[in-house]
C-alpha cells in the first residue's frame, strides 16, 4: 500500500488561484514599468544576520575540488550588483530556503517578492507596499505608525529612553508564559514584546499596519537617518497584517565601511552563538563601493500574501508540497 | 533519558516541566522579525490537568516524560485509591481522586479504562466513550412512549445522573456516552 502523502497539501482550486495571484503580482510591476529579473538561487557568499540561518552545500568540480555553496535567504545581494551596475527598478519572485524555520507560518523553502526602486524615496515605498496590498490582496488601505509611536501606544514605552531592565521587568509581569531564566539584550527584549503584545493587538484590526523607524541596533542594511522627534533611527520598515508578517523595506545603506561593519558584527554574534560564520559577500561589497544608487527595497512572503487573499491560516495550503513532502 | 528540541515539538509530545508530566496541545513556531525565533506552547500539566502557556526558545531542550498510556480493568475502592489491575499481569495500580476525577461517575468493577502512567503511577484515569449501565433509581416508566419527547433524570448504578426518555425503568441497562453524559440507548444483550 502505497500512502497518500504523495498528493499536493493545497487544494487544485488553491494552486489555480496561486498561479493567478503570481500573474497579477508581475501585471501591477509591468504597468509601473518595473523590471523582472531573476539571479542565481546558489551562492559563494550568504548573510551574516545572527538568526538568519542559510542552507549549505558544496560544488564539487571533476577533480572532487570542493567549494562551499549556500542556497540564498533572498535575492538582496544579487539584486543590488544588478542595481550598481545600472540597471534600475528592478523585482523578483524567487525561492528562497531559511534553515530551521518551520511552522504554520513558515516553511524553510519560501516563495519571496523582493523589489528595488531607484526613483521611490522610503515613504514612497512605503505607499506602493500599500497599493500593492490594496489591489493584489484586496486588503484594506494600511494604517502608518513609527515604531516609537506603535510602543508609546500600545505599551506607553518610549522606546529612546528606556532601559533594557524596564522592558525585561513589562516581559515578566505581562508574558506569564516566559520562563524567569529568559535571557534577552534590548533589542531581543523590544522583539519579544512586539511579537506577543503589540502584534496581536494590530492584527485584530484586519488592516494592515506599516511600521516604520526601527531602533538603529536593527537596522540590518537600511540606512540610519533622524526620525521626525529627532532620534537616530534605522530607515527600515515592516508591514504586520492580521498576525503575520509580512514585508521588510530598507532606504538602503549605501556606505559599504558602515556595512562592512556591521556584518563583521554580525559574524561576531554568530560566534558567539555557537554558529559557523558567513563569508561576506565581497561581490556585493566591491558593487556598493562601486556606487551603489539611491534606492529603496522591500522584500514580501508570497505565500503569506496569498494566505491572506484566500483567508488561510497555514502556508501549506498555498503552497505545492509542504517541505516534509518535498 | 531521552530529550527532545523544539524542533520535535508536536501535539502529544511528553515532557518534563518544572518537575511535572506535561503533554503539548499546540505548539507555535515564531520568528519576530530578524530575531531570534521561539516557540509559544500550549501544554496540559497530566498532574494537575491545568491547562498553561511557556515560551522556548528555538532549539531549547526538554526532558522527555515516561508517560504511557495502558488499558487495566477498575477492581475496587477502599475511599482512599481506586485500584486498577493489568489484566495480564496481575499487577495493581492505585489511582488518587485527582486522576479519578474525569471519571468517578463511570467507574465499575471489571470494566476496562485507559490509564495514564507517569514512573507506574496513574495521572489519569479515562472512561471508555461509550458504558452499558443499568438504572438504580428513576421516575417511574410511562409505558408506550417511545416519543423520546421530554426526558428525566435517572440515576445508573456507578452514581452517574442522566436525562432519559420518559419510558425507562429502574433496573434496565443503557448505552450512555461518557463524552457527555447523555443516554445513546437501551443496551442490546
Amino acid at each position: 500500500m502505497y500512502d497518500k502523502d504523495w498528493q499536493p497539501s493545497a487544494s487544485l482550486d488553491h494552486l489555480k488561484r496561486r498561479a493567478q495571484f503570481l500573474t497579477e503580482i508581475r501585471r501591477f510591476f509591468y504597468q509601473r514599468d518595473v523590471l523582472e529579473v531573476d539571479t542565481p538561487i546558489l551562492s559563494h557568499a550568504a548573510p551574516t544576520a545572527p538568526y538568519l540561518d542559510s542552507f549549505t552545500t558544496q560544488y564539487i568540480a571533476a577533480g572532487g575540488q570542493k567549494t562551499p555553496c549556500y542556497l540564498q535567504t533572498s535575492p538582496e545581494f544579487a539584486m543590488k550588483r544588478l542595481l550598481a551596475a545600472g540597471l534600475g527598478d528592478i523585482y523578483q519572485i524567487a525561492k528562497v530556503f531559511r534553515n530551521g524555520e518551520q511552522g504554520r507560518h513558515h516553511s524553510p523553502e519560501f516563495t519571496m517578492l523582493e523589489w528595488y526602486r531607484p526613483s521611490l524615496s522610503y515613504h514612497q515605498l512605503m505607499a506602493e507596499v500599500d497599493d500593492l496590498l490594496q489591489s493584489v490582496v484586496a486588503l484594506p488601505a494600511a494604517i502608518k505608525m513609527s515604531y516609537q509611536q506603535v510602543f508609546s501606544e500600545y505599551l506607553a514605552i518610549d522606546v529612546s529612553t528606556v532601559s533594557e531592565q524596564q522592558l525585561k521587568q513589562l516581559a515578566m509581569s505581562r508574558l506569564t508564559s516566559l520562563p524567569e531564566d529568559w535571557q534577552a539584550d534590548k533589542d531581543g527584549w523590544l522583539e519579544l514584546l512586539m511579537s506577543e503584545l503589540i502584534e496581536p493587538q494590530l492584527a485584530s484590526s484586519g488592516c494592515p499596519y506599516i511600521i516604520y523607524d526601527f531602533p538603529a541596533s536593527q537596522a540590518q542594511l537600511a540606512k540610519l537617518h533622524r526620525s521626525e522627534d529627532g532620534n537616530t533611527v534605522a530607515a527600515r520598515f515592516e508591514v504586520y497584517a492580521q498576525g503575520l508578517e509580512l514585508a521588510n523595506g530598507y532606504d538602503e545603506c549605501l556606505d559599504a565601511e558602515e556595512l562592512s561593519q556591521r556584518f563583521t558584527e554580525d559574524n561576531l554574534i554568530r560566534q558567539q552563538q555557537g554558529k559557523a560564520t558567513m563569508p561576506i559577500d565581497q561581490h556585493l561589497m566591491a558593487a556598493i563601493n562601486s556606487g551603489l544608487p539611491a534606492c529603496t527595497g522591500v522584500a514580501i512572503g508570497v505565500d503569506r500574501l496569498l494566505m491572506l487573499k484566500l483567508g488561510v491560516k497555514d502556508i501549506n495550503d498555498v503552497t505545492s508540497f509542504r517541505f516534509e513532502q518535498s | 533519558m531521552a530529550s527532545y528540541s523544539t524542533n520535535e515539538f508536536k501535539s502529544g509530545l511528553k515532557f518534563m516541566l518544572d518537575g511535572d508530566p506535561c503533554s503539548i496541545i499546540e505548539n507555535e513556531f515564531v520568528k519576530p522579525g530578524k530575531g531570534q525565533a521561539f516557540n509559544r506552547v500550549k501544554f496540559r500539566n497530566l498532574k494537575t490537568g491545568r491547562v498553561n502557556e511557556r515560551t522556548f526558545k528555538s532549539g531549547d531542550t526538554v526532558e522527555s516524560a515516561d508517560v504511557i498510556e495502558t488499558d487495566l480493568e477498575y477492581s475496587y475502592t477502599d475511599g482512599e485509591f481506586w485500584y486498577f489491575m493489568d489484566p495480564t499481569s496481575f499487577e495493581q495500580y492505585g489511582a488518587d481522586a485527582n486522576a479519578i476525577s474525569e471519571s468517578k461517575d463511570w467507574l465499575k468493577e471489571q470494566y476496562v479504562y485507559t490509564v495514564t502512567l507517569w514512573n507506574g503511577t496513574p495521572l489519569l484515569v479515562t472512561p471508555p466513550n461509550f458504558v452499558n449501565l443499568a438504572v438504580v433509581e428513576t421516575d417511574p416508566g410511562v409505558r408506550g412512549d417511545t416519543s423520546g419527547g421530554g426526558g428525566k433524570p435517572a440515576t445508573l448504578e456507578t452514581g452517574a445522573v442522566v436525562r432519559v426518555p420518559l419510558f425507562i425503568e429502574i433496573g434496565e441497562v443503557l448505552r450512555v456516552d461518557t463524552r457527555s453524559s447523555s443516554y445513546v440507548e437501551r443496551a442490546k444483550d
